[in-house]
């Protein structure tokens, strides 16, 4: 009797297998088994991992010993981990910049150029450079007495009147700073102009016909155009700001106090092995990004509803 | 029109390619001067200012040094089967969990989405530090398969590139298959990938320039830098003794380079407009 049944069961699933129902329930399994599994494995595991190493005293090898808050004591309390946030400021002094002359340089190549796209390549390729290449050409470019100064030299400044730029700590972050515009700009640059020319090109041509100067239409019909790209772009690079890491770790490894908040936290993880430190801090920062990004979509929202208003 | 409003148009016409030419030279600028130091002997390099051009612009010899000293070759054998394995799996298994997602309503749906979504917040440099454990449990370090595997990850972007694509793919195609007796599993092979093409080549250009530009991890996972070094790691080499051989460092920066620069010149539009569609929807 039990045979029977569980034979019955077994060609019931057998059929249902087979019919419509069995066959999207199979495609579903066989397709988001991997991509979940990878997404799990590399990114929610390793997640869930660094919030409890955070509580632990440890390295990679050993034994771990719980410390309870202590390690978010220290992040807050150690003069290299959160100072080093500060130097985040001069990267969202950077990202306003580098915002503004994307934009700046979008509006003009949007409008009938000589040599547009030409301009536009050159502009962007920054963006395709490895990061390792990027750190070489920049160690190259600010040694005392190399391409910078000497183009500056060109201009008419006297090279004894000229800071070491990546040794002089009151310009170091500066220039680090100045090579990761260098590097975005022209990609920000691609992405308002893809925006600004999903706009209509009637709408140009209608506004051209009322008399509406090149200004007018700016501010009428390009910004309203690429609003949610600017928006998107604006919380994307507070965020980065925060977790600004590239330009210091491959030009100067963090010396002369260009070591940003990441830059610390790497060595501390992978070269003192204080893990459980390291986790805490990569806990803080990840919840100071969530309350940035929450902040800025809120005022972004109230902003934008007392303009249509 | 007055003369007023003609100097005007003038004066912009000046401001507008005088911007255009000036924040072009700054982008050009860092990398111009390091091929005009990569043509320059040793001797040159020492008594010439970096920005005097090379005597000879057929001085390959740095290239071939560096090359050489950097291990490129095979660096460049190793970047090569990471770059066809990655684009190959995360390109198979993007198209196919896009297709789950646009095509079929089940709860969940949405939370998918969204855990993806979530995911591409979390910065990739904080994360490495447990990731470098599991990576070590799974006997993954040092290892190509296992770097590659990490690497295919699907990312959010190319994900969006997908849906998107797959919205404008009429679903009565896949109606009518169906009455005809087509199986999921076909009309997915044999209707909707070839269809998808575009959105594979678009997406594949930027997540193999990703791919080949990716040092980080590379340097982390795959340590024996002389039998697993990819192109960007294989920059390494040039750290410490060689430190201040400028123009062997540049010769290897340009050739390091070269591949990126050769894709962008043919594919620069599906660079652009893969960049604009992923941006836009995310």
């Amino acid at each position: 009797m039990t045979k029977n049944v569980s034979v019955n069961n077994k060609r019931t699933f057998g059929e249902w297998l087979r019919s419509r129902d069995g066959q999207k329930v199979l495609v579903m399994f066989a397709f988001l088994i991997l991509p979940m599994v990878l997404l799990m494995v590399f990114t929610y595991i390793p997640f869930a991992e660094m919030v409890r190493y955070s509580f632990y005293n440890m390295k990679y090898v050993g034994a771990r010993k719980f410390v309870g808050l202590k390690n978010y004591i220290k992040v807050f309390s150690r003069k290299d981990c959160f100072g080093a946030l500060k130097l985040s400021l001069y990267y969202m002094g950077g990202s306003v910049v580098q915002l503004t002359l994307a934009l700046y340089l979008a509006t003009i190549l949007s409008f009938k150029v000589k040599g547009g796209n030409l301009f536009k390549g050159f502009m962007f390729f920054p963006f395709l450079i490895n990061g390792i290449a990027i750190g070489f050409i920049f160690k190259f470019f600010y040694t005392r007495g190399f391409v910078f100064d000497t183009v500056l030299q060109w201009c008419g400044f006297e090279l004894d009147n000229l800071p070491y730029w990546l040794k002089d700590r009151s310009i170091n972050n500066i220039s680090l700073v100045g090579t990761s515009v260098w590097r975005y700009f022209g990609q920000n640059m691609v992405l308002f102009i893809g925006a600004i020319m999903s706009v209509d090109g009637e709408l140009y041509e209608a506004a051209m016909l009322d008399g509406a100067n090149r200004f007018q239409q700016f501010k009428y019909i390009i910004l309203p155009s690429i609003k949610t790209i600017f928006v998107l772009n604006v919380i994307l690079s507070i965020s980065g700001s925060l977790s600004a890491f590239e330009p210091p770790y491959v030009i100067t490894d963090g010396a002369n106090g260009t070591g940003t908040y990441f830059v610390v936290m790497h060595e501390i993880a992978h070269t003192q092995q204080k893990v459980g430190l390291a986790s805490a801090m990569a806990v803080v920062l990840l919840i100071i990004i969530f309350i940035v990004t929450i902040l800025q979509k809120l005022f972004f929202k109230y902003i934008f509803r007392n303009n249509e208003q | 029109m007055t003369v007023i409003e003609k100097t005007e148009k003038a004066l912009l016409t000046i401001l507008k390619y005088f911007s255009l030419v000036f924040f072009s030279f700054c982008a050009l600028l860092p990398v111009v001067s390091c091929v005009i130091t990569a043509f320059k002997t040793d001797s040159e390099y020492q008594s010439t200012n970096v920005m005097t051009l090379p005597e000879s612009w057929a001085n390959f010899s740095n290239f071939a040094s560096a090359f050489d000293k950097a291990g490129m070759g095979r660096a460049f054998v190793n970047s090569a089967v990471i770059l066809v394995c990655v684009l190959f799996f995360s390109t198979l298994i993007g198209t196919q969990l896009a297709y789950v997602l646009n095509r079929f309503k089940f709860p969940g749906n949405t939370l998918i989405r969204n855990l993806f979504l979530f995911a591409s917040m979390l910065p990739g440099v904080a994360m490495q530090i447990s990731v470098y454990e599991i990576m070590y449990k799974l006997r993954f370090i040092n290892s190509l398969p296992g770097y590659i595997i990490l690497m295919c990850g699907t990312d959010v972007i190319a994900i969006y590139i997908y849906i998107q694509f797959f919205e404008n793919i009429d679903i009565s195609l896949d109606e009518s298959a169906i009455v005809d007796g087509a199986s999921y599993f076909t009309i997915f092979y044999r209707i909707l990938l070839p269809l998808l093409k575009p959105a594979i080549v678009t997406s594949c250009i930027l997540k193999g320039v990703g791919t080949y530009n990716e040092y980080y991890m590379a340097n982390m996972y795959l340590q024996d830098k002389k039998k697993l070094a990819t192109v960007a790691t294989s920059l390494y080499t040039f750290v410490g003794p060689l430190g201040s051989k400028y123009n062997l460092i540049c010769a290897g920066v340009i050739i390091s380079l070269l591949p990126a620069l050769i894709v962008f010149v043919t594919c620069q539009n599906q660079i652009y407009s893969g960049l604009t569609s992923g941006a836009v929807k995310g």
